[in-house]
């Protein structure tokens, strides 16, 4: 189960990892415990596939082109044009939903044209249309998760 | 603006930042430069906002978050972007993005992620949510994920781009 320090590690620096030249020992700093400490708690949070990186989340369109994509698949095929689906390296996410369009997947390509030509491939080969749904604007302001420490 | 070296090290950190005392001067010696160059570029690649965020990628599947409902609202155009902002400012809500409507098959055009741990509580946030942002009579659809089929994977490169990873949730 999580430590303490786990969910101290997952809480406070998702939005502000330390950028110094040793970001792990001032985390320990500001935590009260060793930089030992720290690496092991992160190695083993990286090891339990709790975290999936120490990193950044590039904004959207920033670079490249990206876009939400929502397809309607009947319940016989949604396995296999999942499947074809995410083989495309230009998917990222790609989750079932409950509803009429419950395949949806997002795509991140280079430029717009290459963004196109990955969908005209996936109908090509699935036999179903896409619905396109790129971003026009990000209100987000909360960013990540917070996980209750006396859980 | 990024340059090509602001591109290498984008591509270079996509992966994560390695777990050692050290992490940046690892990173600089792939690239053949110095550990304050990537500190300071990274840096400001943040402050330009291209790096939305720098930190702890967590997995919320594998914490416990696994009834998550993406809702679908039908907002005046004109009230959009001030609810966009007033959603994104709940506590529980993780993601807000205004997308275009689809004609009458798809006439939505507000989007917000509501991760949590049971449906029940998903329901009474989102109930709450309307309540204090005025939804009443908005036409809406709640869809919760079933399935994962992918929650990230290899990513798209080429030319010497970067991988990249959209938070869509």
């Amino acid at each position: 189960m999580l430590s303490p320090l786990h969910k101290q590690l997952l809480n406070n620096y998702q939005q502000d990892f330390p950028l110094s030249p040793t970001p792990y020992r001032d985390i320990a700093d500001q935590l009260g415990v060793s930089e030992d400490e720290v690496l092991a708690a992160f190695q083993v949070l990286a090891e339990q596939q709790l975290i999936s990186r120490i990193g950044p989340v590039i904004a959207p369109n920033a670079i490249g082109s990206s876009a939400l994509v929502a397809m309607a698949v009947s319940e016989a095929d949604l396995a296999w044009v999942a499947e074809l689906v995410s083989s495309y390296p230009e998917v990222n996410h790609n989750y079932e939903r409950e509803n009429r369009f419950n395949l949806w997947f997002v795509l991140i390509a280079d430029n717009e044209a290459h963004l196109h030509s990955v969908l005209a491939d996936i109908e090509a080969r699935s036999g179903y249309s896409t619905m396109l749904l790129p971003m026009l604007a990000d209100y987000f302001i909360n960013l990540g998760f917070e996980l209750n420490l006396h859980d | 603006m990024i340059d090509a070296i602001d591109f290498q090290l984008i591509a270079a950190v996509q992966a994560g930042l390695p777990i050692a005392a050290r992490p940046y001067a690892a990173i600089a010696a792939q690239l053949a430069l110095s550990e304050r160059e990537v500190i300071d570029r990274l840096l400001s690649l943040k402050a330009q906002g291209l790096i939305k965020r720098w930190g702890v990628v967590v997995k919320h599947r594998q914490l416990g978050y696994r009834a998550n409902a993406m809702i679908v609202m039908d907002i005046p155009d004109e009230r959009v972007a001030a609810l966009g902002r007033q959603i994104s400012q709940l506590s529980f809500v993780n993601l807000c993005y205004q997308r275009p409507r689809q004609g009458e098959t798809w006439p939505y055009n507000l989007y917000c992620m509501i991760h949590g741990k049971s449906r029940e509580r998903v329901m009474q946030q989102w109930a709450a949510l309307q309540q204090s942002c005025g939804l009443t009579g908005v036409a809406f659809e709640v869809l919760f994920s079933r399935r994962c089929f992918k929650q990230r994977g290899a990513l798209y490169r080429q030319a010497g781009q970067p991988q990249l990873e959209a938070s869509h949730g």
